[in-house]
């Protein structure tokens, strides 16, 4: 700062005296970029970053209550892989993952093909499929909760209009867990929809119009064109939807289902709220904090060298 | 045929008939997509004992429900509170995003490129990852249960300085270039040249940032015990999780909650779906 303050001298002087007027361009630029930039990188320094080290120091230590910090080495990280719950909810996290994206990967393109062409009212219905998103994920979990309610709520009626039976839709270990992914596929669907379109759009109307000259049909068009020229976007929704849907959907989960039933939506993420929040083990939710983010490091790190950066310019295609 | 669009140029019947085959699969889809969000409407104008009828208008339509949200509960000052922080943390953030996406983008300094990729970099430190470290640092700082530790962690992101900064790339330079050789200092080009300049993109993102506030739940949850300063997403979830079997209460309070957002995303709906659009990387 005081270096700031020298320079910031040193700059004013020559802009009276108009004779030296490049060199204290320059370093008035340097002041201003300085000034303009500090409330920013300062903020996101204090609580962004620091927090990120914290993380990964508090995950050495044992914290009781707010006073006691202990040193207790790797403790927290060999305690990780003998809990039982902490290896079940990495277990659901991942198969949580394995259907989450995909699915909602292909929900999304689905309707960005859909409503790509203009035809009447197309603008409507792509704020319908958006209008899930503006709305908040506490709100999103009630409306489920109360429309699967047992034995009431409107999809057993649904269901038993057409003479299917209802299993519980929340109260069933084997079933909890796919409702929430259909829920965050419909919340979030509209939001990736959006980011596809962008990338429809810049691919040349031509290619498409010559094509159809040659015969090609709907699914060659997709495969030859749309799909290639696709990748760049494909590539940034899959990187964006893991790193938020690994961390993301805590409100839902407290409010839909709390983890349960029998902890079979306890994803990783809720975990470590619980035992942060609930249990008061600041060190170990540390823990299981920072291999989260090494999982997602090597999981970008490993996206990027695969498709080289996104641009899939190897031999393969 | 309605399909005079000169953008589609249909050139022969099969053409048409595709055409009317999406806008038909659009229209089935698109209405099971807000069929929960009219649900919840309608839940919200019926009298408890009809809350699980299957019909999507009440049999008995009442205001009750809203009347006693906005009475009985401590609700409109949940509201008020969200208000409070969702307009502080936007028009902080747009203020402090603006200045440095400015010199990111403009002012030359050394180690700048270096500077936008670490901060680009915290994009991948999403915020429940770091709740736990957060929320320790926000109490050494004396300010858990207050407004200020709910709204200041809530300002930082690095999300609104990158679509800022692409926005800004892409104005041309003359008119800053122009203030300069007038004599006008940094200051004063990005006062009066820039910040009116990005009225549109501040409007994008005004309505992002007030949403993403207006709808969050986990850090105000977790900052404050103080129900004085919940903000109304905690309310409305404190409210279900006491008043399980009140339905018709709960959907009412969540009915008021997702008016204004719903409503603002029809007004600026082009702007939102734009500065999304965006913010996909290209």
């Amino acid at each position: 700062m005081t270096d700031l303050a020298v320079s910031e001298r040193a700059a004013s002087e020559p802009r009276a005296a108009r004779g030296g007027r490049r060199l204290s361009r320059r370093s008035r630029e340097r002041i201003a970029a300085g000034l303009f930039l500090a409330p920013d990188v300062l903020g996101l320094a204090l609580f962004v970053g620091l927090p990120m080290v914290v993380c990964i120091v508090l995950g050495f230590f044992q914290v009781d209550g707010f006073g006691g910090y202990t040193f207790i080495g790797l403790d927290n990280y060999r305690r990780m892989f003998a809990d039982p719950l902490f290896l079940g909810s990495l277990k659901t996290t991942l198969l949580y993952l394995v259907v989450l994206i995909p699915g909602l990967f292909v929900v999304s393109l689905a309707l960005a093909l859909l409503i790509r062409q203009r035809f009447p009212l197309v603008g409507l219905f792509r704020g319908a499929f958006f209008a899930p998103n503006v709305i908040s994920l506490v709100v999103i979990g009630l409306i489920w909760k109360f429309m699967l309610t047992d034995q009431t709520g409107f999809m057993v009626r649904l269901l038993g209009f057409f003479h299917i039976p209802s299993p519980s839709w929340l109260g069933s270990p084997h079933i909890a867990l796919w409702v929430v992914v259909a829920v965050t596929i419909w919340f979030a669907m509209g939001y990736y929809m959006l980011i596809f379109l962008a990338g429809l759009q810049d691919i040349p109307r031509e290619y498409y119009e010559v094509a159809t000259i040659d015969g090609a049909g709907v699914w060659q068009q997709f495969r030859h064109i749309t799909w290639p020229l696709l990748k760049p976007t494909s590539f940034f929704i899959l990187l964006t939807s893991t790193v938020s849907m690994f961390t993301g959907g805590i409100d839902l989960l407290y409010v839909m289902t709390s983890g349960g039933p029998a902890n079979s939506t306890s994803l990783i993420i809720y975990y470590i709220y619980e035992q942060a929040f609930v249990y008061g083990e600041y060190g170990y939710a540390s823990a299981i904090g920072a291999f989260v983010v090494a999982i997602l490091l090597v999981w970008s790190i490993g996206l990027f060298t695969l498709t080289r950066g996104g641009r899939f310019n190897d031999a393969r295609d | 045929m309605p399909a005079t669009d000169p953008a589609v140029r249909p050139r022969n019947r099969t053409v048409h008939k595709r055409l009317w085959v999406r806008f038909a699969a659009a229209l089935v889809l698109a209405v099971a997509a807000i069929f929960p969000l009219l649900w919840m409407l309608s839940g919200s104008f019926r009298k408890p004992d009809e809350v699980f009828d299957p019909s999507l208008v009440p049999a008995h339509p009442t205001l009750h429900n809203f009347s006693y949200v906005l009475t009985q509960v401590a609700f409109p000052r949940y509201l008020l509170n969200s208000l409070i922080v969702a307009v502080v943390v936007t028009v902080v953030a747009l203020f402090f995003h603006s200045m440095a996406a400015y010199a990111l983008a403009r002012l030359r300094f050394p180690g700048r490129d270096t500077l936008f990729v670490m901060i680009f970099s915290t994009l991948l430190i999403t915020f429940p990852v770091i709740l736990v470290p957060l929320f320790l640092i926000v109490h050494t700082l004396g300010i858990l249960d207050s407004y200020a530790g709910i709204i200041i962690p809530s300002i930082f992101n690095a999300f609104g300085i990158f679509l800022l900064r692409q926005f800004y790339l892409s104005l041309p330079k003359e008119l800053e270039e122009a203030a300069i050789v007038d004599g006008c200092g940094y200051w004063r080009v990005y006062w009066r040249v820039v910040v009116p300049l990005s009225r549109p993109v501040f409007a994008a993102l005004a309505v992002l940032f007030f949403l993403a506030n207006w709808n969050a739940f986990l850090w105000p949850m977790v900052v404050t015990t103080n129900t004085d300063l919940s903000l109304v997403q905690v309310g409305i979830a404190a409210f279900q999780q006491q008043h399980a079997a009140d339905w018709n209460y709960s959907l009412a309070a969540s009915t008021i909650s997702a008016l204004p957002t719903l409503a603002l995303f029809v007004i600026f709906q082009r702007r939102i779906v734009e500065s999304i659009k965006t913010s996909g990387f290209k």
